[in-house]
């Protein structure tokens, strides 16, 4: 049903069918547009699907190859590193990057270098690189480039940053699909999907779709209201752990008696 | 049993939050502590952020004191105005602890400063007690052995703005308690703890309060001194998580009746070497981590825009 109504969707927007030069143009939907994080949230699976729609035969030139990226909602970081300063470590120099996204997924049909140039790269900001922006960083430290490499490196180590060279699957390079498992300490908002078709490495057609990814329940109430209304959060709190002191002595106080 | 925190914004193990409180909650029970300076650490090697971990651990403490205060007004063992005073200073030195978390979390160095006051307390403490409740075991075997004068007259007898305290006899400067107050309000707005660890002690040995009201005092007092914490923690970097705190007090309190039965059966030094050796033995993981090559050296921190 959701394939179908994506499918007319797309059919109701000729327009977009038409900016593509070669004729091939993307066809996609999302198995849902919205992850609920909930109190046993444990993570969830995106299933991204589609077809590659075209009114010729396909050409024989260059293979079609598919990319997809999923990015979270981004924002300032600072990377700091330790060093041993009079025997123990502490955090000494640190750089500010001004933008890097909280998750970011990369799944392509075959090993991202044989299916993206390096100047459609540039232009569309596909690597996980490039999702990253740090200008200036030069000037803080002497070796930046090593402080944007410990944070790629520990984004993809906690799962946040996932490289899935050759785990979308295309099948007579017409249908795709891509499954990106979303982590279990995901941050709330928009979640932008990205899809490209290539050929020769040259993005032939692209599209976007937005996951929103909200707290639900109770622990959207609790952000909130931590974050809205601090003082009565705050107090709240207090109240919960007074009234759960008292409650358990008097419990067990009865229980004794 | 997976489950979301909604400030610390991770997904953990409610089972195991559960049983981490019931083990402090036996051990308070066990020993008569408020438990925030073994269960603040332990938060911080599961993974939880340090400054929810403080914040949380404030909150925590509140619900072990309150619990504790009861039993101990029934026994007419509270120097209210004794505890006032001491809340006063502490108020004041928790106000001074939250503005220099902030700091120092802005600098990227809280986590160095909370782990350094960690190994340099629980060293102090720790080491105290083993050789206090040592020297015990060593004087109830050999009998004869010379007894302690119960009342010393020390230089801050000598102070001005002298009070009467009745509830505990003495007839004192409020400069040393205020102080007392404010150094363990300190302690508690960076450490996430009571302070009971270095307030009883303080009480006994620097104010000369006899021991039947001295804990009794410093629980009334740390419920206060905690309390405003909390709420300063959750208005200044809000990281008060109050699913994880909830949990933890559960199992806590529960934990507490157990201990309380299991510490009935043991006598009072040995409890006392355990307690030592097991404050040591935390101590020594985080001086550990301090002082070993860490395996990551990058770390990463929400920034904010210039």
């Amino acid at each position: 049903m959701i394939r179908v109504l994506a499918l007319l969707g797309m059919l109701a927007f000729p327009a977009q069918a038409q900016d593509a030069a070669s004729g091939e143009t993307i066809v996609a939907g999302l198995s849902q547009n919205l992850v609920e994080i909930t109190t046993n949230f444990s993570g969830s699976e995106i299933l991204i699907y589609g077809a590659v729609k075209r009114h010729a035969p396909i050409p024989d030139s260059a293979p079609l190859e598919v990319v997809v990226t999923v990015q979270g909602p981004s924002g300032p970081l600072i990377v700091r590193r330790k060093e041993r300063r009079f025997g123990i470590w502490m955090n000494t120099e640190s750089v500010s990057i001004s933008r890097a996204p909280s998750f970011y997924a990369i799944a392509s049909s075959v090993p991202l270098e044989d299916a993206l140039s390096e100047t459609e790269n540039l232009r569309h900001q596909i690597t996980i690189p490039r999702a990253i922006r740090a200008v200036g960083i030069a000037t803080e430290v002497d070796d930046a480039p090593r402080f944007l490499e410990a944070l790629v490196r520990l984004r993809r180590e906690q799962e946040d940053y996932l490289l899935a060279e050759g785990s979308v699957k295309l099948l007579e390079s017409t249908l795709f699909r891509a499954d990106i498992a979303l982590p279990a300490n995901l941050t709330e908002g928009d979640y932008k999907v990205r899809l490209f078709i290539t050929r020769a490495g040259k993005v032939i057609d692209s599209h976007e779709e937005v996951i929103k990814v909200n707290k639900h329940g109770l622990e959207r109430w609790i952000h909130n209201l931590a974050h809205q209304q601090p003082l009565i959060y705050g107090l709240l709190s207090l109240v919960l752990a007074v009234a759960a002191g008292w409650g358990a002595s008097a419990l067990f106080g009865l229980i004794r008696r | 049993m997976q489950l979301y925190l909604p400030i610390a914004e991770l997904s953990v193990n409610g089972l195991a939050l559960l049983g981490l409180g019931g083990i402090v909650g036996i051990l308070s029970g066990m020993f008569g502590v408020g438990g925030g300076f073994i269960i603040t650490p332990l938060l911080f090697f599961m993974g939880i952020p340090p400054a929810v971990a403080v914040a949380t651990g404030a909150n925590l403490v509140v619900a072990s004191s309150v619990s504790g205060v009861l039993a101990q007004l029934k026994r007419k063992a509270v120097d209210f105005r004794m505890g006032l005073v001491l809340l006063v200073g502490g108020l004041l030195g928790s106000a001074l602890g939250i503005w220099v978390f902030a700091w120092l979390t802005t600098l990227g160095q809280i986590d160095l400063f909370v782990q350094l006051s960690y190994v340099l307390f629980l060293g102090l403490i720790g080491a105290m007690m083993l050789k206090e409740s040592l020297g015990a075991l060593l004087r109830a075997r050999k009998p004869g052995s010379p007894i302690r004068r119960a009342h010393v007259h020390y230089s801050v007898h000598k102070l001005p703005l002298k009070m009467k305290f009745r509830a505990s006899g003495l007839y004192i400067s409020v400069i040393p308690p205020m102080l007392a107050g404010a150094a363990v309000g300190f302690l508690s707005a960076i450490m996430g703890v009571g302070g009971g660890f270095i307030m009883v002690p303080a009480m006994i040995y620097l104010l000369g309060m006899p021991t039947k009201v001295v804990v009794g005092t410093s629980l009334f007092q740390i419920i206060f001194v905690t309390a405003f914490t909390t709420v300063m923690h959750a208005v200044a970097s809000q990281t008060v998580d109050m699913v994880l705190a909830l949990l933890l007090i559960i199992g806590g309190v529960i934990g507490a009746q157990i201990g309380s039965r299991i510490g009935v059966m043991l006598r009072a030094e040995q409890l006392r070497i355990l307690l030592a050796l097991m404050v040591l033995a935390v101590c020594l993981r985080i001086a550990l981590d301090l002082l070993l090559t860490p395996s990551e050296l990058y770390s990463i921190a929400p920034g904010v825009l210039p």
